[in-house]
């Protein structure tokens, strides 16, 4: 039987406030355990939450962003349940008002367009931190938990898809997406290493061509747009292998084991889903005036989508570049200001960025901004290589070296004498040498064996270190053979 | 009855609470009687009038996004039964 599966994104998103949701503490990443706590976060009796504005304001452009419905009254909600890192027994969250309704995020698939339908953002506080300790750290097993409540009322968004996403690729293309525009609108760093960007899936499957839903599953622990993509496919796996045994799929939250590669069933203590949402008390209703709402929408920046449309109209580039370079902020920074620089073919930029620049940012888990690289080492390395004064090739070669000291390439190939040579008698003299030493290679050519060449080519480039302008190895060699 | 023992225990399972069988069945009556009379308002058209969840019509409280000052570690840990690592130490989860 062929089945489709039908997935929803519940994306949680910490907001980049100095302060937290509805009292004064810091929200600064990494401190030492309960350095940033008082009394509202900690939820001691008589202390009154005040929501932080700045953070209702970036939801709101958060939703605009997606083309949603901003709500003109909107509500805070308390959501009761009992868990260790919540020191309330309560969350404020929303309910039934949320912020923002029906937005969408456009997916360009490289093949083929959807859009994928977003129901809700709202904005709520996000819990403390736990540690276990025993059972290897993991909540299963451990002998006790360590709270830290320093995370404890960070402003958290929650932005919840519409079931609209077809396969793990339109997942992590959606989830990426969705990054890549906060991220324009500084609003998170968006971060899931840091986990101030946290997924949840929602993941059910049914015969192609079916109009009810199937019985779903919840996955957690996706700590990667990699690990999103590879923990849904496992898992519409696992139910289709299962349903066509005849089992049932049992509606249950699933933990992503990175490691192993499969899913498992999260042991947790029984709920009862049972939150008794009901408006908090301590905080009055909120309601907006639209000409507020449109001088929020006037002050979006330009977002990835106007980005990369941009760069494909003023800069020539293909759709594919233009969509990567767009993708990630500072990356289309980058290129911007390269270009302003360089003043050449932005092609030639796009090519380096997307290629040399971003393997080592992969490799080495960097942001581009994190890396000694600017765009003037950029700039100036391309400038040197259509100088003719280095190779595209001695340029990748120095390439770690930019990124780890920051000095500039015109430095570094000084000091390591990597200039090209482009002196026609030096090269030429070498390639008489190599035709001396090698006359099978020689043989070879001249009885049609093209390939012959490449040897010969590189013999000259390895008793030049490299430096031997290719182009006129080429020439130099045919004509004298 | 406007509410049963059944739902009596399962509120107060909901808000960790153990109550006796006595208990139980004296909140029972209580509540019912509390339920009962809320329920009152079920006899008039209240069709046009919207939810109060607050009484006074005050809207937009809001706060600057400012840091300020936070308790010292050891005075938010002052109350806790178990400390550890500067955190609270709390009993296995699962």
């Amino acid at each position: 039987m062929e089945f489709e599966s039908i997935i929803g994104l519940e994306i949680h998103v910490e907001l980049a406030t100095k302060s937290k949701m509805f009292c004064a503490c810091s929200t600064r990443f990494g401190e030492e355990p309960n350095t940033q706590t008082c009394p509202v976060c900690l939820g001691l009796p008589g202390s009154l939450p005040v929501a932080n504005e700045k953070a209702i304001e970036y939801v709101i452009k958060s939703g605009l962003a997606v083309g949603c419905d901003i709500s003109l009254y909107s509500v805070f909600h308390r959501k009761n349940y009992f868990y260790p890192d919540m020191p309330k027994n309560y969350q404020i969250s929303q309910y039934d008002l949320p912020l923002c309704v029906n937005g969408h995020i456009d997916l360009d698939m490289e093949g083929y367009e959807t859009r994928i339908g977003i129901t809700r953002i709202h904005l709520e506080e996000d819990t403390g931190k736990l540690i276990h300790v025993g059972g290897a750290g993991r909540i299963a097993g451990a002998e006790y938990s360590l709270v830290d409540f320093n995370r404890a009322g960070v402003p958290l968004m929650e932005i919840v898809s519409e079931p609209d996403i077809r396969t793990p690729e339109e997942a992590k293309a959606y989830a990426q997406k969705l990054r890549s525009i906060l991220l324009a609108l500084g609003v998170s760093d968006v971060s899931m290493e840091k986990g101030s960007m946290r997924v949840d899936a929602n993941v059910s499957i049914r015969p192609k061509g079916s109009t009810e839903f199937g019985v779903k599953t919840e996955l957690k622990n996706l700590n990667s747009f990699r690990s999103l993509q590879r923990a849904l496919a496992y898992e519409i796996e696992r139910q289709k292998k299962a349903i066509e045994a005849g089992e049932v799929i049992v509606q249950e939250t699933r933990h992503w084991d990175e490691n192993k590669g499969v899913t498992s069933t999260l042991r947790t203590k029984e709920y009862a889903h049972d939150y008794r949402y009901f408006p908090d008390p301590d905080l009055v209703p909120m309601e907006f005036k639209s000409d507020w709402i449109e001088k929020l929408r006037a002050e979006l920046p330009e977002l990835p989508d106007e980005r990369k449309q941009r760069f494909m109209k003023d800069y020539g580039l293909p759709a594919h570049d233009a969509r990567l370079l767009t993708e990630d902020k500072p990356m289309g920074d980058f290129f911007e200001e390269t270009i302003a620089l360089y003043k050449g073919d932005p092609k030639f930029v796009s090519n380096w960025l997307l290629g040399d620049i971003s393997y080592y940012l992969n490799t080495e888990n960097l942001e581009i901004d994190e890396t000694a690289i600017t765009p003037r080492h950029l700039a100036d390395l391309l400038r040197l290589i259509d100088q003719g004064v280095i190779s595209g090739k001695i340029a990748k070669e120095i390439f770690p070296e930019i990124f780890e000291t920051g000095k500039l390439p015109q430095v570094i190939v000084e000091e390591k004498g990597m200039t090209q040579i482009s002196d026609e008698s030096e090269i030429s003299s070498i390639v008489d040498l190599v035709l001396q030493e090698n006359p099978g290679a020689v043989k070879e050519y001249r009885e049609g064996k093209e390939r012959a060449l490449g040897f010969l080519v590189g013999q000259v480039m390895r008793l030049t270190k490299g430096r031997a302008n290719p182009q006129l190895v080429n020439r130099l060699l045919r004509e004298k053979l | 009855m406007a509410i049963s023992e059944k739902d009596v225990k399962h509120v107060a399972w909901l808000a960790r609470l153990a109550l006796t069988d006595e208990e139980v069945q004296k909140f029972t009556q209580q509540l019912d009687v509390i339920l009962e009379h809320a329920g009152k308002i079920a006899e008039l058209d209240v069709e046009n009038v919207p939810p109060t969840s607050h009484a006074i019509p005050i809207r937009n409280v809001f706060r600057e996004d400012e840091v300020g000052v936070c308790l010292a570690p050891e005075e938010a840990l002052l109350n806790a039964p178990k400390k550890e690592n500067q955190s609270f130490v709390v009993p296995r989860i699962v």
